[in-house]
């Protein structure tokens, strides 16, 4: 099997491209704890109203500007609903589903994860720029789907 | 055997006017590989900005 | 057009007989033609769905209450990413493996038929399901969510009918070799068999889901279901579709494309290292599609962020392999010039053109998708509309592009016709059409998708939220792309017709390119596929046994049904 010269130099070229992205993204995920939210609870989607963690949905005030809310996502809304935080507070969402898969966003930010029945997700931003964010569910659930959806209004 | 060194030689001078040939196709791949790298950091950017 | 009357060449000097080559008995023709034709309706059902959701989306349509746009949504998907794909892929494949094998076996025509039937049963029932809004789930249907049991039933159909079609495949293949020992199969014939390889594991995977859990929480028998296995068992096949598609376009890519442009084929033996990879390395690729998913850790999602990484590698080859052909070919008539040769391509015959407009249309698809894998700058674009216009880079342009430039010369080579000038002229019209349509749309798609917008929405403003307010004017644009779309398939419907019923009769071939250095040909090993499928089912190992036997091992009480509606 003859490769050609310039095959072999593009295929080392191409390969060293991708092992700079998979080395950036490597480094963020096991340095700087940027990786994707993995987290590993479970939960029986039939009790997630009764549970500990979700029987009572506010935000919590757990240090210097740092909250903690745990969300139900349910057919079609989060609850509880819109949410007001002062600015460049740290938000740690906990969140689960009690019925089917949905998907929970919060526009200009990165905070986009899957919230799967059985499962409980957690993800945490910093919401330095006040202003209104958008809460939505980008996974779709029913025939409701595009009602689900809240702001996080940031002052 | 005789033969070997000169079937090797003429091989290699097959080769080498083949090599001289794709110097397009090399060019053409490099531009993609630059689309590859300005797609990829613009995306990665905007992730850094929105953490 | 002056290529399509040559002689045609045997390949690599492999003894075909000559009237095989020639031409095609017409036994094999009637059962292309019977895949191609299901092909042919679902383009219809899903187009028509697809555009009716672009006008719904932007807000220029009300839907009647009888349909809802998400009973569209899931006939589109499954209309276009299932069927019509399939039945073109079978067509197709079964016409060129007869052509380069010298016809069919005669179980393979039995399996064939057989599987064809299953197939068109399975689709019958799931678009009946679908369109009287019994089976809201999407092409994807995420469990808890629940459609109708029967609509289950006629997908499962549609998965055991294909695996038929592969048995079909393996017979030919393996007789061929029976009959021609110390012979490499022709390229075509490994690419096919690639294919049916692929769509092996694809359908095991869907079949364990369906068969196995889906379909006795459906009907009842068992109260609840897992959705993380359900998602990754959806994945592990639905991305190997991915592959299956693609492999299926760029055989034509590397086999016929050289023959048309009238060169060769780079590297007969590259070609196959390139196939065998994307085999070996890719079913464990459909776990970027969970990278936001709990239950998988940051180290196992990382080890599949790398699995998926490895498939990008022969797309690099492809990429290769295909501009070293054209510049090759450019070279043999006397470009001297460093990118000259991009000139003397035959850019008028549309077999040609919309291959290489597919071609194009690859590179910002394979970068998307680089984007999508990337593990947490998945979160960036994850379930927004950025991956529906990545989609439609992938299967919507380079796929569809490569099937209608593959049309081009397999209707007339079933139907005894040839492609008249008129048609040819249309057929590039055609070309630039879907490709200006899609490029509007799925341009609008990923600006929008970087924006937040979802996929998979009816048409909402979020109570008037200010960041959907900077949506709407891009789903203005997805819908005229989406209109331009349905103007480009009447055209290749018409072009279709043309090719199958009324053009003149002529001799057209299904070109089969000959290798450029017959003397640098692939060891023999190279078809003994055992090796590939036991080297696969490792990959696949590494991927999937952890977080399978974690899934099935773990505490998840499962979820009862949600019933959509």
């Amino acid at each position: 099997m003859h490769i050609h010269r310039y095959e072999k130099l593009w295929l080392i070229i191409g390969s060293i491209i991708l092992f700079i992205f998979l080395g950036i993204v490597a480094v963020q995920t096991f340095f700087l704890d940027m990786g994707p939210p993995s987290h590993a609870e479970m939960i029986d989607p039939q009790s997630v109203r009764e549970s500990e963690i979700f029987a009572d949905p506010e935000l919590k005030e757990i240090g210097d500007n740092e909250y903690e809310i745990a969300i139900i996502a349910e057919m079609f809304t989060f609850q509880p609903g819109d949410l007001e935080i002062p600015a460049g507070a740290t938000v740690h969402f906990t969140l689960a589903s009690p019925d089917v898969t949905h998907g929970f966003k919060i526009t200009d930010t990165n905070v986009n994860v899957m919230v799967v029945p059985g499962h409980i997700s957690k993800v945490s931003h910093t919401f330095d720029e006040p202003g209104e964010y958008l809460i939505l569910c980008n996974e779709y659930c029913g025939l409701g789907h595009e009602f689900m959806a809240n702001t996080i209004t940031v002052k | 055997m005789k033969n070997a060194p000169r079937d090797t030689n003429k091989n290699r001078n097959h080769t080498d006017s083949a090599e001289t040939s794709l110097k397009g196709t090399f060019t053409s791949v490099l531009i993609i590989a630059v689309f590859m790298l300005i797609s990829w950091f613009s995306v990665f950017i905007l992730f850094l900005e929105r953490n | 057009m002056a290529h399509i009357n040559e002689a045609p060449i045997l390949h690599k000097g492999v003894a075909v007989n000559d009237a095989a080559a020639s031409g095609i008995t017409s036994r094999d023709i009637r059962l292309s033609a019977a895949n191609l034709s299901i092909a042919f309706i679902a383009i219809m059902v899903g187009g028509i769905a697809g555009l009716l959701q672009g006008l719904v989306r932007s807000g220029f349509l009300e839907l009647p209450s009888w349909i809802s746009y998400y009973a569209l949504l899931t006939a589109h998907g499954v209309m276009f990413i299932l069927v019509l794909t399939s039945f073109f892929s079978i067509g197709y494949l079964y016409a060129g493996t007869s052509r380069v094998l010298g016809g069919l076996a005669d179980k393979t025509i039995a399996f064939g038929w057989a599987g064809f039937a299953l197939m068109s049963v399975g689709t019958v029932m799931a678009a009946f399901f679908i369109l009287t809004g019994n089976a809201n789930v999407l092409y994807t249907f995420y469990t808890p969510m629940q459609a109708h049991p029967w609509f289950y039933v006629g997908l499962a159909l549609i998965v055991v009918g294909i695996l038929l079609n592969c048995v079909g495949m393996f017979i030919t293949y393996q007789s061929w070799r029976k009959r021609n020992p110390g012979k490499l199969t022709p390229l075509f014939a490994f690419f096919a068999n690639a294919v049916f390889v692929l769509w092996v594991f694809a359908s095991l995977f869907i079949a364990v889901f369906v068969v196995g859990m889906v379909i006795p929480w459906a009907f009842g028998w068992v109260p609840t279901i897992d959705p993380m296995m359900g998602r990754t068992l959806f994945w592990a096949f639905g991305h190997t579709l991915v592959n299956i598609w693609m492999l299926t376009a760029i055989s034509a890519w590397y086999v016929s494309m050289p023959k048309i442009i009238g060169g060769k084929v780079f590297s007969d033996s590259l070609a196959r290292v390139a196939v065998v990879i994307l085999v070996v390395a890719n079913v464990p690729g459909g776990f970027h599609h969970q990278i936001l998913d709990p239950g998988l850790s940051v180290e196992l999602k990382f080890l599949h962020v790398i699995q998926t990484f490895m498939i990008i590698f022969p797309s690099l080859m492809t990429a290769f392999a295909m501009l070293a052909t054209m510049e090759r070919a450019g070279r043999a008539k006397g470009v001297r010039s460093l990118l000259g040769w991009w000139k003397t391509l035959p850019w008028s015959d549309a077999r040609f053109f919309a291959l290489i407009v597919a071609m194009f249309a690859f590179i910002p698809a394979g970068l998307g998708g680089i984007i999508n894998a990337s593990n947490q700058i998945n979160q960036v674009v994850h379930n927004s509309i950025w991956v529906t216009g990545h989609l439609h880079l992938t299967v919507g342009t380079t796929v569809m592009l490569t099937f209608f430039g593959i049309s081009y010369w397999l209707i007339p080579y079933l139907s005894g016709r040839r492609m008249t000038q008129t048609i040819n002229r249309l057929a590039v019209i055609q070309t630039i059409v879907w490709a200006g349509g899609m490029l509007l749309m799925s341009g609008a798609m990923h600006i929008n998708g970087l924006l937040g917008s979802p996929r998979r929405t009816a048409n909402t403003t979020y109570n008037g939220s200010s960041a959907a307010a900077d949506w709407a004017m891009y789903e203005t644009l997805m819908a005229m792309g989406g209109v331009i779309l349905v103007i480009g398939m009447a055209l290749l419907l018409y072009i279709w017709a043309q090719l199958a019923f009324f053009a003149p009769k002529g001799d057209a071939d299904f070109p089969i390119g000959e290798d450029y250095s017959p003397s640098d040909a692939s060891p023999l090993f190279m078809d003994r596929w055992s090796i590939w499928v036991a080297l696969a089912t490792v990959s696949i190992a590494i991927a999937y046994v952890i977080p399978l036997i974690d899934f099935a091992s773990g505490t998840n009480p499962g979820s009862p049904p949600f019933l959509m509606p």
